[in-house]
């Protein structure tokens, strides 16, 4: 298996409060390979978001990486300065941030927020970089490239706006992309177009994606692999096919539930009863437990680790033991 | 955007018209102007003469517009004190009050953002805490006692600077009298300035401070560093810009009560300007010289606003476009 | 305040928390003992407090009693220095008022002045700021409107008119009649407009909630919907507005008393004090000048600092 392009090992990051230190991720792990599509899926306040700040080296204090490693492309990043790893940003690893109506510097035209980009990242000179701005528009499907170049972002729709972050992301061609819940403050009849213009992109690119999102319809169409996520911590990792139609984890197993389905599958709706911990509050062992419909007394005592399962990894006692004593 | 623009002075002008009426009021009715100007042994039909000659008798609308007109031509009748024109006494006094009011809010601009963008990108260095403390100081301290304060120290104990008037001035054109031509005119400004500017530079450099903490949490500056901008490209190109818009409204509104506290640092100083005057005239209930300083101040502060407000629509592209949709 | 936290009759679906509860939920008191700086001021604002309540028990000598003050004590310096007294620890004044009697009834002259001020200031502010907000419309933009032109205008400015025109029309009234009055008057009329933007914007969110309907449709009369229902939800940020306004109107007062149209020096505020002593400043003389403008400075920094930390704490998003 050649070097993934991401491989992220026990990634912790801590957030210190007068009341003590939080945790935001506990020991996460995964990698995600060249050209693949990552989708990481759960509640909001599960660390999805945390999770692509830290990679790219941009948590806000109070939040610090306390531990594990970020690798990119066999390069350990997380450890780099901020200077080294300003240049990494934007160049190796870029970002499409959720609401396009505030990603975008209002005051400067977006052709002047390109070209700036283009020129940090590379060594174009002015016209030759704007040159290239105006043919990354024409790509994410801007019509009129060269004249909607010198537009303001709020002359342009929610929709447009998201084309464009999506241009200024990909505008130095890294070979990772973080999309931060893309689609989520977008009209739902601009979202499959937009997931679509990133999903095309990034495969005629070679470029990886991670897309963190809470919309189970959007990883199992556009992901090829999954990571559900709980309280901080990766409780089932694996193939989309697998972990939708048939997910391991207690609590990717409602999450699933969660999606209709146009097939009219009554049993498959299923809500979860109770709500995400605190991260003040996460119970000891399984941070599922209180809400678990399977739990036992090793879920109190003991934090599931991920363990693998045929070609997927969950953090579940159940998977930890026999097989008997699953089915008793 | 015309449309706007018609707006706003319509507006301005409705609010001059308000102002204009509170100073015919106290013009008219506060001090009757004919006591002035007879004495108490005038004849009873002379001082009717005189009312009837001044128009007093008049309905008091048709005297408001006399006011107005006569307002708008300058002519803010006579002072008690002085016995001279009002505009003539406001027009001599006039050049110190504005030499005064410029050169303290270039110095709250020029000292106040510099300090407040530090403070808010170095927020937690001793320097940051250290110009924060300064600035509290600087908010509690009154003008006033800023102003005894500097003297004691850089005229009376050291003896640097000089302590009160203007220094040599020039006279430039027909009525404009400067200080900054001679080195005395130089040395006057300083303490004055400074009194004057420190309330204001305090005031801008938390606002700014404030204002770019709060657009450095935004979306676009993290979005910004997330492209890999260099960090001066992220500070300085968008955060602080951002930052500027708001903080040119509240500058500009700022020239104006510059130029109403200067009445406090004319006083410490002992400053030939209009505030002085103004003062003066209040101790001596000089009304025609307050009610011609309200208005002119009014005027001051009402074109001052609306040029703030040509110039944000100006630099907001937001606001340009909302403002030229109307 | 403390009729929203008993359990009362009044409808009140989905009523949002009190002002009170708010406060002891929120951990005021845990930053309160966190801030080295806020505690230091609070004491200090508490001492000044005292000093001017008590100030005819605390203060050695009476300043205004003629029997006790004598020329040939004039301008007595403190007593560690040459020529001190050791009657007057800080000093004596041109006239031969003991110093530190002069400051604490000055003192209590400031904040009476301020406190006045500013609590006219809050009522003005508050009534139209409720009204602006309850009835919206028209009144709504008349009373905005005013607020808008009254901002333009410095307090100190609007100060020096109001006193000018009440002294045009009371020709025969003298200063120690007017002063109090007009200094009052003038704070109240300049500061009002922060309390009326604040309690109309907050009005104008409460108005459309569910508490408020309720009310309306059991049939109470708009003003008590206005006092009892919406008022107590939305007084928070006045609490910080009427800390830091009353530095302000502390501010304001002396400086107009400085500038010589506020409190005479028979009945000495801090600003009076320190115009008296600004004029005995060259002759050297320090001190007559430096006591009054300390205590002020350290009462305005130490109100300031407790206004700042108020506002952190109750953290309401405040201009």
């Amino acid at each position: 298996m050649t070097v993934p392009v991401l491989s992220v090992r026990d990634l912790t990051v801590e957030f210190v409060t007068r009341r003590g230190t939080l945790r935001a991720l506990d020991k996460i792990s995964f990698d995600i390979a060249r050209g693949e599509v990552l989708g990481v899926v759960g509640e909001s306040g599960a660390g999805k978001s945390v999770t692509g700040s830290a990679i790219i080296g941009l948590i806000d204090p109070p939040g610090r990486i306390a531990g594990g490693e970020v690798v990119l492309s066999g390069e350990r990043v997380d450890n780099l300065s901020p200077e080294q790893m300003r240049r990494i940003r934007g160049k190796r690893i870029g970002m499409i941030f959720q609401d396009p109506l505030t990603s975008l510097n209002p005051l400067y035209r977006v052709g002047e927020q390109l070209i700036e980009t283009i020129q940090t990242h590379t060594t174009l000179n002015a016209s030759e970089a704007r040159k290239r701005a105006i043919a990354l528009l024409d790509e994410v499907g801007i019509p009129a490239p060269d004249r909607r170049i010198d537009g303001y972002p709020h002359e342009f729709s929610g929709g447009m706006r998201q084309r464009v972050v999506i241009a200024l992301a990909l505008c130095a061609e890294p070979e990772f992309i973080i999309a931060d819940e893309p689609t989520t403050a977008l009209d739902v009849s601009v979202q499959a177009q937009i997931i679509a213009l990133i999903k095309r992109l990034c495969k005629e690119r070679g470029t990886s994606v991670m897309l963190v999102t809470h919309d189970m319809g959007v990883i199992a169409e556009t992901a090829d692999r999954v990571a559900v996520m709980y309280a901080g911590r990766v409780a089932e990792i694996g193939p989309v096919r697998d972990v939708v139609k048939d997910p391991l984890h207690p609590y990717a197993k409602g999450l699933m539930g969660a999606i209709p389905s146009l097939e009219g599958e009554i049993d498959r709706l299923v809500q979860i009863p109770g709500s995400m911990p605190r991260l003040s509050n996460i119970p000891k062992g399984c941070a599922f437990n209180p809400r678990c419909s399977k739990v036992f007394a090793r879920c109190h005592i003991d934090r599931p680790e991920l363990i693998e399962v045929g070609d997927r990894k969950v953090a579940c006692h159940l998977y930890d033991q026999p097989k008997a004593e699953i089915a008793a | 955007m015309l449309a706007f623009i018609l707006r706003r002075l319509f507006q301005s002008l409705l609010v001059m018209l308000a102002v204009a009426l509170i100073a015919f009021t106290m013009f008219r009715f506060v001090g009757d102007p004919v006591n002035q100007l007879v004495s108490l042994d005038t004849p009873q039909a002379q001082v009717a003469e005189i009312r009837r000659s001044l128009g007093l008798d008049d309905p008091v609308l048709v005297q408001f517009f006399r006011y107005l007109y006569n307002a708008a031509r300058l002519e803010f009748g006579v002072s008690y004190q002085f016995r001279l024109p009002v505009i003539s006494l406001l027009g001599e006094r006039a050049p110190a009050t504005l030499e005064l009011a410029f050169m303290s809010a270039l110095f709250s601009l020029l000292v106040g953002i510099p300090m407040g963008v530090y403070t808010a990108l170095r927020r937690d260095s001793a320097l940051a805490k250290l110009f924060q403390a300064v600035s509290l100081i600087g908010i509690s301290l009154p003008t006033f006692l800023i102003g005894i304060l500097l003297i004691y120290l850089f005229s009376v104990t050291l003896g640097w600077l000089p302590s009160f008037g203007r220094g040599e001035v020039v006279k430039l054109g027909s009525w404009w009298t400067t200080g900054l031509l001679t080195a005395s005119g130089w040395k006057a400004l300083i303490l004055p300035s400074i009194t004057l500017g420190l309330f204001q530079m305090t005031l801008i450099m938390r606002l700014v401070r404030a204002e770019m903490l709060e657009v450095l949490r935004t979306d676009y500056i993290k979005f910004a560093r997330a492209r890999g901008l260099k960090t001066r490209a992220v500070h300085f190109g968008h955060a602080l810009k951002n930052t500027l818009v708001p903080v040119i409204t509240i500058a500009g509104l700022q020239l104006g009560s510059i130029i109403a506290f200067a009445i406090i640092t004319e006083t410490v100083f002992q400053w030939p300007g209009m505030g002085l005057l103004f003062l003066k005239a209040v101790q001596q209930i000089d009304i025609p010289i307050m009610a011609a300083y309200l208005i002119l101040i009014s005027f001051l502060f009402v074109s001052i606003n609306l040029i703030v407000d040509l110039l944000y629509a100006a630099v907001d592209p937001r606001l340009r476009a909302t403002v030229g949709a109307h | 305040m403390s009729t929203t936290n008993t359990p009362s009759a009044s409808p009140s679906p989905q009523k949002p928390p009190s002002l009170l509860a708010r406060i002891l939920d929120s951990d005021i008191l845990a930053s309160f003992l966190r801030s080295k700086v806020t505690i230091v001021a609070a004491i200090v604002v508490l001492i000044l407090f005292i000093g001017a309540a008590f100030a005819p028990f605390i203060a050695p000598t009476d300043p205004f009693d003629p029997a006790t003050v004598f020329l040939a004590d004039a301008s007595i310096p403190p007593v560690w220095q040459d020529g001190g007294d050791p009657r007057f620890i800080i000093g004596t004044d041109d006239q031969g008022r003991d110093l530190y009697s002069a400051i604490l009834y000055g003192l209590r002259v400031s904040l009476i002045v301020g406190g006045l001020g500013v609590l006219l200031a809050a009522t003005i502010g508050i009534t139209l700021g409720l009204l602006a907000g309850y009835f919206g419309g028209r009144v709504d933009a008349v009373i905005m409107r005013i607020a808008d032109v009254q901002l333009t205008f410095p307090a100190i400015l609007i100060a020096l008119l109001i006193d000018g025109v009440v002294r045009g029309i009371f020709k025969s009234a003298t200063r120690e009649d007017t002063a109090l009055y007009v200094l009052v008057i003038s704070i109240g009329l300049s500061f009002w407009v922060q309390y009326a933007r604040t309690i109309r914007g907050s009005t104008l969110i409460e108005r459309n909630k569910d508490y408020v309907h309720a009310a309306r449709l059991v049939g109470l009369p708009a003003p008590l919907i206005m006092l009892r229902h919406v008022l107590p939800n939305v007084i928070g940020p006045v609490l910080v507005i009427l800390t830091i306004n009353l530095a302000l109107a502390v501010i304001t007062e002396a400086t107009l008393s400085f500038l010589g149209v506020g409190l005479p020096p028979t009945q000495p505020s801090l600003g009076t004090l320190i115009n008296i002593g600004n004029r005995y400043l060259f002759s050297g003389d320090w001190w007559i000048v430096t006591f009054p403008g300390v205590t002020l400075a350290v009462l305005v920094l130490a109100v300031n600092l407790l206004g700042d930390w108020l506002r952190d704490a109750l953290n309401p998003r405040l201009r």
